[in-house]
């Protein structure tokens, strides 16, 4: 019979056993990433649904896809892609135990978030200029929510990472905790593959 | 094989080597006063206070109630104004299934889900203290609105759009009902979270999926239906707060908008909130005719699988709410044919509890009395849900009184009785004392005659046509006598209530002067009757391994020679005696009641004050970062090895929603 | 959600070990930017007449758009590799959401 004792000696030697074999934490993520689903889902079938609906008039019957700037949302769409790149290559250093490059990686990651987010400040400023107002129509209400949330959770993601960065600094985050870079690395995926959905669906699919 | 009690493993006796992070608050030490409740990470106290904090909104949800039954009770009724009837009615509802409902069924989920599956603790407990604290803030959040708020929100419990815009709702109510329920909302997901992991990650050697007791298994389908539905209603109730705070124009049609908008959001949500709320109960049921008809479940695989079928099917039914909403004749036709399809694996469930007593030795202890009325009263509620599924005969029930006793039949009938039920089973369990049978014989009667009382006859007033939700009726529609009827059973459902809380109070009293329990006083079937009641702080003494279903009883029973069942071991000699010393628990925390003081001031701010919202957000801020920098072991403490489980910077499981962060405590 | 058996947790945690190598990241990487290169292409029509007609270039974008998300998931986010329990619950989340949202829509005769 396995005892509690028996368990206390797999834990000395630092046998994270559970029933299935994986770590509580990942399946966490995992499972609030599958939530996550339903809620980017949605926000993107609101937007979907309102995106050609315009105010009466005469002031708000501008809607997002009137003044979608798609150059320049493809460029900030490719950075926030190639920031997973260098999520994964900062996962892959710590795994070696490489923790000037871990903190290198997740620096540049961090700034590839913040040049996205930067383009997403720049891209609602010019909106608004063009007469794009948050409360002015549904579509346009709708659009602004969505990449809103999606804005948000890249903001949370930039600040995990930053304290992920300190954390290395201080020496605390070493090669044994290269699970914590890897969940941190699952949510920043997400939140990209949430982006490569709406860059095609929100911003690429003509409307008609 | 795999043992999951990582860090609450004995002691190995070596010294402590974790410094103290943070001199702020003094690491709480395990005990029993005020300030171990308030810190404790341990699952049954956190399950105890679900428990009597969800007591506490029965009684505010059941004073709206009788309110509601008073004003009703003779034509022309003048107690309550329109206005007021309003908010009284939507708060009712909203205190009964999100205040008193589900938390009682997390309350069940929190104290049992580990002990049923042979773990010492939930997979994440300070996450586990978190839910807690983050849903009594928006419990509490909720119903400050009668206060601060200008009235309750008005709008119905499923605060349709537009009239939950602020044309036709001015008052902060409706802000109140959003906020609130988006962050009980995040208690609840946060606990789903946690508690899937438990289930799936924390087992006792021996204890595969199919060997886990039924209410293991529905509370589990509860907790991916939690996960699933919960965002949809995040998603409706940000739309409408951004509508009401910011001008955003999601449900406004003079915009091109799209009311019926809100109605799909909320009844994806809202139908797969009917599960949660009745899958607990029908967990404790199949736990309870067992027992008491001394015979296994029957139709084990049969009761778990239709249990899977009930959550997936349930998110497919949702717009049969919505028939008369003008979604077209093709959606009506697919909701309608899918909704019949969902009474399949309830009928399912329904015979094979029939099934297990056939032929059982019965016990009609107040425990079984409330598992069969709850069945009785849910194929009631049930076959009156099939005649909605009809949408020519839906079309004429909607909005009446019909469909106020379908769903209290199905919710009070099948899932208050339930849960109700439960507290006889397990109170000796949580509490180490039995509640007193002839009071709680009593209360069954009684609740049983004035639920029928006040329910039964909703069906008349119903097809009479009388409209669900009116403030008054004139005399002459032939409406008097019926609700007359209903209100006098409105006060026998308090009374007894009352019994119920007198037999607590009376058995408490009387307890040292009777025998204890002992570990096991019904004879019963799953894990925790092994261990002594009330379970000890540690549950295990030694963690069972398992070697069939119903692990308990055939630790007791077994069979001679002619297959006859025969006793092998007394209670005491199978069960454990709580005597292991040095368990190494989780240490209890102050932080996870710090951050979730934070998020009702983000509230408040949100609706009066944007500065709150700093305070708020900055309170919630340092608990996280307090969280993530506490060891999961307590410094102060004399236990044993250092695991090296330093979590400083887990805190990657926060959102714009859900600032939680998971510690990397696999305890 | 089948039992996870003791083999197939030793096999997912040695092949949680035998992540790609970086060089196999960057490749991916390439071959995903090279798939948004041709996803932006679209958006100039003109310049490739294949995609004149909307029908073809929807299909072709959400094709495009899916294989990019596939990638990521199987090979960043490293479900390939990893235990299939995430991917089932991951996968969960992600049908469930497009099951009730497109049904929600079709509601709407979104899809008309």
């Amino acid at each position: 019979m396995a005892t509690a004792t028996d368990a206390a000696v797999d834990t000395a030697d630092h046998g994270h056993a559970t029933s299935t074999g994986i770590s509580n934490t990942k399946l966490a993520m995992w499972a609030f990433l599958g939530s996550e689903c339903l809620l980017f889902g949605g926000l993107i079938s609101t937007y979907l649904l309102y995106k050609t609906r315009r105010g009466p008039g005469p002031d708000n019957t501008v809607i997002p896809t009137d003044v979608f700037d798609i150059p320049f949302t493809s460029v900030s769409s490719f950075v926030l892609l190639m920031s997973s790149l260098t999520m994964v290559l900062a996962l892959s250093a710590i795994t070696r135990g490489d923790n000037p490059a871990t903190r290198a990686w997740l620096l540049t990651t961090s700034m590839l978030g913040a040049i996205f987010i930067g383009g997403q400040v720049y891209e609602f400023t010019s909106f608004l200029r063009e007469g794009v107002g948050y409360t002015h129509n549904p579509a346009s209400s709708a659009f602004y929510t969505l990449t809103g949330f999606h804005g948000v959770h890249v903001s949370l993601g930039i600040v995990m990472l930053m304290s992920l960065f300190v954390a290395s600094k201080q020496g605390k985050l070493r090669q044994e905790h290269s699970e914590t870079v890897e969940i941190v690395g699952l949510y920043w995926h997400f939140v990209d593959v949430v982006w490569i959905f709406i860059f095609t669906v929100i911003y690429l699919i003509p409307v008609d | 094989m795999a043992v999951t009690e990582d860090p609450l493993a004995l002691t190995t006796g070596e010294a402590a080597t974790v410094e103290r992070p943070l001199g702020v608050l003094t690491r709480p030490q395990g005990g029993n006063g005020w300030r171990d409740w308030l810190s404790t990470v341990d699952h049954k106290k956190i399950g105890i206070m679900y428990g009597v904090a969800a007591m506490f909104f029965f009684i505010v949800g059941g004073i709206e109630a009788l309110l509601i039954r008073v004003q009703l009770a003779a034509p022309n009724g003048s107690v309550l104004s329109a206005d007021i009837y309003n908010q009284v009615f939507t708060m009712h509802g909203v205190t009964m299934i999100f205040l008193f409902i589900m938390p009682l069924a997390a309350a069940f989920a929190n104290y049992l889900i580990p002990l049923q599956i042979g773990a010492r603790d939930v997979a994440f407990p300070r996450l586990n203290a978190l839910s807690f604290w983050v849903w009594i803030g928006g419990a509490i959040f909720l119903n400050s609105s009668w206060i601060v708020g200008g009235g309750g929100a008005d709008c119905g419990w499923f605060c349709y759009s537009p009239n939950s815009g602020l044309a036709f709702s001015p008052s902060h109510g409706v802000d109140f009902y959003a906020i609130g329920l988006l962050i009980t909302g995040i208690a609840s997901l946060v606990s789903a979270a946690n508690l899937i992991v438990t289930v799936l990650n924390m087992r006792a050697p021996g204890m595969t999926l199919f060997r886990m007791p039924v209410l293991t298994w529905m509370l589990l389908v509860t907790q991916f239906l939690l996960l699933f539905a919960l965002p949809v209603i995040t998603v409706a109730l940000f739309l409408l707060l951004f509508d009401r705070l910011f001008g955003a124009q999601f449900f406004n049609p003079e915009m091109g908008a799209d009311p019926l908008l809100w109605q799909h959001l909320f009844w994806i949500f809202g139908h797969p909130e009917v599960y949660i709320i009745i899958l607990p109960s029908f967990g404790i049921i199949s736990e309870i005719i067992p027992t008491f008809s001394r015979k296994p479940i029957f139709g084990y695989s049969f009761m778990v699988f239709s249990g899977i079928a009930i959550g997936f099917m349930g998110f497919g039914v949702w717009a049969h709410h919505m028939f008369v909403s003008g979604i077209g004749p093709l959606s009506v036709w697919a909701f309608s044919m899918s909704t019949m399809f969902i009474a399949v694996p309830t009928g399912v469930k329904i015979l094979n509890w029939l099934a297990t007593m056939w032929g059982g030795k019965l016990r009609f202890t107040t425990a079984m009395l409330f598992a069969v009325g709850a069945v009785a009263m849910f194929t009631i509620g049930g076959l009156s849900g099939v005649t909605h599924a009809l949408a020519p005969a839906d079309t004429q029930q909607t909005d009446t009184y019909y469909i106020v006793a379908h769903f209290h039949y199905v919710i009070f009938g099948g899932g208050v009785l339930g849960l109700m039920g439960g507290m006889y089973f397990w109170w000796p369990k949580f509490f180490g004392h039995m509640l007193n049978e002839t009071w709680g014989k009593l209360h069954f009667w009684t609740i049983l005659i004035g639920f029928n009382l006040t329910f039964g006859p909703m069906h008349v007033l119903g097809l009479q046509g009388m409209s669900r939700r009116i403030d008054t009726y004139s005399p002459g529609f032939g409406f008097e006598f019926w609700n007359l009827v209903a209100t006098i059973g409105a006060f026998v459902i308090a009374l007894s209530v009352l019994f119920f809380f007198f037999n607590v109070w009376k058995s408490r009293r009387d307890a040292p002067n009777l025998p204890p329990p002992g570990p096991d006083p019904w004879d019963a079937r799953s894990l925790e009757w092994m261990v002594p009641s009330p379970t000890p702080e540690h549950n295990f003494d030694e963690v069972p391994v398992i070697e069939s279903d119903d692990e308990w009883w055939h630790r007791k029973y077994g069979y001679d020679e002619n297959r006859n069942v025969v006793r092998i071991a007394t209670v005491e000699e199978a069960a454990q005696d709580g005597s292991a010393t040095g368990v190494h628990l989780p240490a209890p925390s102050f932080w996870p009641l710090v951050l979730a003081a934070g998020l009702p001031l983000i509230g408040y701010g949100l609706i009066f004050n944007l500065w709150l919202c700093v305070v708020g957000g900055l309170l919630t801020g340092i608990g996280i970062y307090a969280w993530a920098l506490e060891p999961v072991d307590d410094p102060d403490a004399d236990h044993g090895h250092d695991h090296d489980h330093d979590d400083h910077h887990d805190d990657h499981h926060d959102d714009e929603e859900a600032p939680v962060t998971a510690g990397d405590e696999e305890a | 959600m089948a039992e996870t058996t003791l083999a197939e947790t030793t096999l997912a945690e040695e092949q949680a070990h035998d992540h790609p190598s970086d060089w196999a990241y960057v490749k991916i990487a390439l071959l995903l930017a090279a798939i948004t290169g041709v996803e932006v292409l679209t958006y100039f029509e003109s310049a490739v007449t294949v995609f004149e007609n909307n029908s073809v270039t929807i299909a072709s974008l959400m094709v495009m758009m899916v294989v990019k998300f596939y990638m990521v998931a199987m090979y960043f986010m490293h479900l390939k590799h990893d235990n299939p329990l995430f991917t089932k619950l991951f996968v969960g989340g992600l049908v469930l959401a497009t099951a009730v949202y497109v049904a929600a829509l079709a509601a709407f005769e979104f899809w008309a």
